[in-house]
């Protein structure tokens, strides 16, 4: 991702910032051009609260170039309803468990190159309370 | 719109063509397409192919190749739908004849991966799913896959083994087929052995990175000649769902298989039990028990029952992957729709040689693209 | 220096990694047997995803969040570092966007070598007291950088302090005064361009940290007519415990007024990062009324001085996130690759 996608996505990477549709007041993320619920283009801005579930998790064998091991893909239902994929970080894949208790942290998620283009966003680690 | 008949069919081996690219490839397939037809000219060329572009640096891909094969200056252009590009190309070209915009037409599926290292190909297979919120996060393709098979043996309680009979069954048929990438027989054993590649993925779980083409003539009744084998398609449809996995209404259930092949049968007035053959998507194990289930040819809940009690096998109620299916006899994505097209057809034929299902009258063929983002489904009737 | 209105903490948030790295485990590679002890037990190290940035957004958020100001409130945001991931382009920036700040603040980034944490809270209180600013954001942090076989190594380390400042009133802590004494004295700097420090050995203690220690807190306490007796606790910078120590001794504090915020111990040396994590342990259990005393050292080179007094608010703005916490949540690594791994000292 180069600069301008990246800058693009900054507030829903960098904050989880979603939609709330004006119309049926539904919480969307990621954004969508469309609310999923009920096809309105119309929506203000709100920022999820970062807290979640693990729905689904995969321990990769072969990390993508530029990402270290342990990778771990994982699908995260979020409090306000909705899954999204993201990593887990801060933990061991055989400490995964369907269903644990996450949140959101910002985290270095690849670079462009050594002279390139840093990208911050979010991943999950395990909630603070349950360490 | 009127019927299209299959009356051509060409493939090249799928493997890793050190010596052939994109252009020998896809001409190779073309011209054994006509050639199995007698012919020497159609009236338009849909070309299905996902990463040209990425791995290749060439798009106009369909330009590119009718002008490889003599065939300028015919309507041609590159479909594309992720990893079920290939059945949307024979889609594009069935509907060219039934609109009656095409007298014939060829739909090619071909893609080559082999001319880049591995991370690039990973990279450009994540191309199918959200970039900006799942591939921009480092989730590759066969990341996502594993997600669903992790929710899915969560959510049933069943263990991975179970998955063993589509693997067997797949390289078992491989070992008859000579355009196949793999002639190596798999033992249930070796599926729970093999190596992690994404939990609870092994190695074996996953169909391959490949090169390869395939191709098919499709025409109209009036165009059929008499030394036509003609294969008429009854059925066509594609569906689609969320592209991210996460904004499915359940991650376990691929609900553009199940609209499209509804539709498909519909259009073909026919119903799953109808089928004598079946070409699932099947790139991961996974996905042909999800693809199964939803394309009504299990209960749900019942796929990895019957596979394990030989339901898919040969000799089974509804064998499948009859030429060892993308796991087997190869993957090369954007290609894997048409080959099963060929396939199908030519087990239709009873042109299948000792991978022949015998009597089989009626078959169906579906081509997936990213985790059932697009599915693209078709039946074919003898 | 005091400004005009009184200034104090309203927030604060700390952040340490999970990863440590033992000494011992550095020893072993570098050392012969019977090599002299190394100054600490273990150190922090960041996991691959983290760095001064990610530190600085997880303690930003805390301190935010603890001090319940508005975000629309925030006029300022300093983050002081010497290990930020671009040499050009500000991290101020992207923890502010981070954090949601509004997009008329005031924001950079501070070099000072180990007290650009401290300068940023300095900046923060002229930003605050002087009117100009409503609250203000200010943040120490470092992912240190540690030349393999070097002394350093051993505590070269990582973690973040954030500190959100507002008006005295309403405050948990009350900024009594602050003091800043710098000369030019190169006794531990980084080139443009060069992966690690050069630093003065011994050079580093007497004419570096000793004097502008001592200098600056001698210079404060005359100032403010106060002695080391009136101070519940005191903070000094921690490159090695031993330094710490013999400051303290030498202004006349003692053992029981270091150990709370004596984090070195157990992490190592945070950088711009150290006397901000030690003035949070310090905030985790202080008690309404009681005086703080806090002398950050840099490099290059400086020392700032704060007093505090905590105020009854206290126990409103802190909970169970602890920095003992953070720094009972500790996982050893298996291993000295591992940790060249996580620090990206292996050429690829």
């Amino acid at each position: 991702m180069q600069t301008p996608g990246y800058y693009r996505v900054e507030g829903p990477y960098l904050r989880l910032q979603g939609q709330l549709c004006c119309r049926c007041n539904a919480k969307q993320f990621p954004p969508n051009p469309t609310c999923r619920g009920c096809g309105s283009t119309q929506f203000d801005s709100c920022n999820l609260s970062g807290n979640g579930i693990v729905a689904s998790f995969s321990e990769i064998g072969s990390p993508p170039a530029g990402h270290s091991y342990p990778f771990i893909a994982a699908l995260v239902t979020l409090a306000e309803g909705m899954t999204i994929a993201a990593q887990l970080t801060d933990i061991e894949p055989e400490h995964v468990k369907i269903g644990m208790k996450v949140e959101m942290t910002t985290r270095r998620i690849s670079e462009t190159g050594p002279e390139g283009c840093l990208i911050y966003g979010y991943k999950f680690r395990p909630r603070h309370d349950c360490l | 719109m009127r019927d299209v008949f299959i009356v051509g069919v060409g493939q090249t081996k799928v493997g890793e063509h050190w010596g052939l690219g994109l252009r020998e490839l896809g001409a190779e397939a073309i011209l054994a397409a006509l050639g199995d037809a007698g012919e020497h000219r159609t009236d338009a060329l849909f070309v299905g192919n996902m990463l040209s572009g990425q791995l290749s640096g060439q798009e106009n891909l369909a330009t590119m190749l009718a002008d490889a094969t003599g065939l300028l200056p015919i309507e041609a252009v590159k479909i594309e739908a992720a990893c079920g590009s290939g059945g949307a190309a024979v889609r594009a070209a069935m509907l060219a004849v039934a609109a009656g915009a095409a007298e014939t037409a060829i739909a090619l599926g071909v893609e080559k991966m082999t001319d880049v290292m591995p991370d690039v190909v990973t990279a450009a297979l994540a191309t199918a799913s959200d970039h900006e919120y799942e591939a921009g996060f480092g989730l590759s393709f066969v990341g996502m896959a594993a997600l669903i098979m992790q929710r899915f043996l969560h959510e049933t309680g069943r263990s991975h083994d179970a998955f063993a009979p589509f693997i067997v069954n797949a390289h078992r048929n491989a070992m008859t087929n000579e355009h196949a990438m793999f002639h190596l027989s798999i033992t249930p054993e070796q599926f729970s052995r093999s190596p992690l590649v994404a939990s609870p993925m092994g190695l074996l779980d996953v169909a391959p990175v490949c090169d390869g083409a395939a191709a098919i003539l499709v025409c109209s009744r009036d165009a059929i000649k008499p030394h036509h084998k003609p294969v008429r398609i009854a059925g066509s449809a594609i569906a689609t769902d969320t592209i991210s996995l996460g904004a499915r209404k359940r991650m376990t259930w691929l609900q553009a298989a199940e609209t499209s092949a509804a539709k498909a049968f519909q259009v073909a007035k026919l119903t799953p039990s109808d089928i004598d053959v079946a070409e699932p998507h099947d790139a991961f194990t996974i996905m042909t028990a999800l693809t199964l289930e939803a394309s009504g040819f299990a209960k749900p809940g019942t796929v990895l029952d019957m596979a394990n009690a030989g339901a898919f096998a040969p000799d089974g109620d509804l064998p499948i992957c009859t030429f060892g299916g993308l796991k087997a006899r190869g993957h090369p994505v954007g290609a894997s729709g048409t080959y099963q097209i060929v396939e199908a057809c030519r087990q239709l034929r009873g042109d299948a040689g000792k991978n022949q299902i015998a009597g089989a009258k009626r078959a169906f063929a579906q081509s997936i693209g990213g985790h059932g983002a697009v599915a693209v489904s078709h039946i074919l009737e003898a | 220096m005091k400004p005009d209105r009184a200034v104090g903490v309203w927030g604060y948030g700390a952040y340490v990694p999970r990863f440590r790295i033992r000494s011992q485990q550095i020893a072993e590679v570098w050392r012969p047997k019977g090599a002299a002890s190394p100054p600490v037990l273990q150190k922090s190290v960041p996991s691959y995803d983290e760095d001064a940035i990610t530190m600085a957004i997880d303690a930003a958020r805390t301190a935010v969040r603890r001090s319940k100001v508005e975000l629309a409130s925030i006029g300022g945001i300093w983050v002081g570092t010497e290990s930020k991931p671009y040499a050009v382009k500000p991290t101020a920036t992207l923890v502010a966007a981070a954090l949601g700040l509004p997009g008329q603040i005031l924001s950079a980034d501070i070099e000072f070598a180990c007290k650009a944490g401290s300068l940023a809270m300095q900046m923060a209180v002229a930003g605050v007291g002087s009117g100009m600013l409503e609250s203000a954001v200010a943040i120490g942090v470092d992912a240190a950088q540690a030349r393999p076989s070097d002394i350093l190594e051993y505590t070269a380390a990582c973690g973040a302090a954030a500190f959100v400042l507002g008006p005295a009133a309403g405050a948990m802590a009350v900024i009594d005064e602050t003091l800043s004494y710098s000369t030019n004295t190169p006794d531990f700097f980084r080139r443009e361009g060069a992966a690690y420090p050069q630093h003065g050995g011994r050079f580093t203690e007497e004419p570096g940290y000793f004097h502008h220690t001592l200098t600056a807190s001698r210079m404060f306490l005359e100032k403010t007519g106060t002695t080391a007796a009136d101070y519940r606790y005191a903070i000094f910078h921690q490159p090695i415990p031993k330094l710490v120590e013999r400051a303290a001794k030498a202004l006349g504090f003692s053992q029981g007024q270091i150990e709370p915020g004596f984090c070195a111990k157990a992490m190592g040396n945070a950088y711009a990062g150290s006397s901000g994590l030690a003035l949070a342990a310090v905030f985790d259990i202080a008690k309404p009324g009681e005086k703080v005393f806090c002398c950050g050292y840099g490099s290059g080179a400086g020392s700032d001085v704060f007093g505090f007094t905590v105020t009854d608010q206290i126990e409103e703005r802190r909970d169970k996130q602890t920095v003992a916490s953070y720094l009972a949540n500790a996982v050893n690594l298996p291993g000295y690759g591992h940790y060249l791994r996580l620090t990206g000292a292996i050429r690829m």
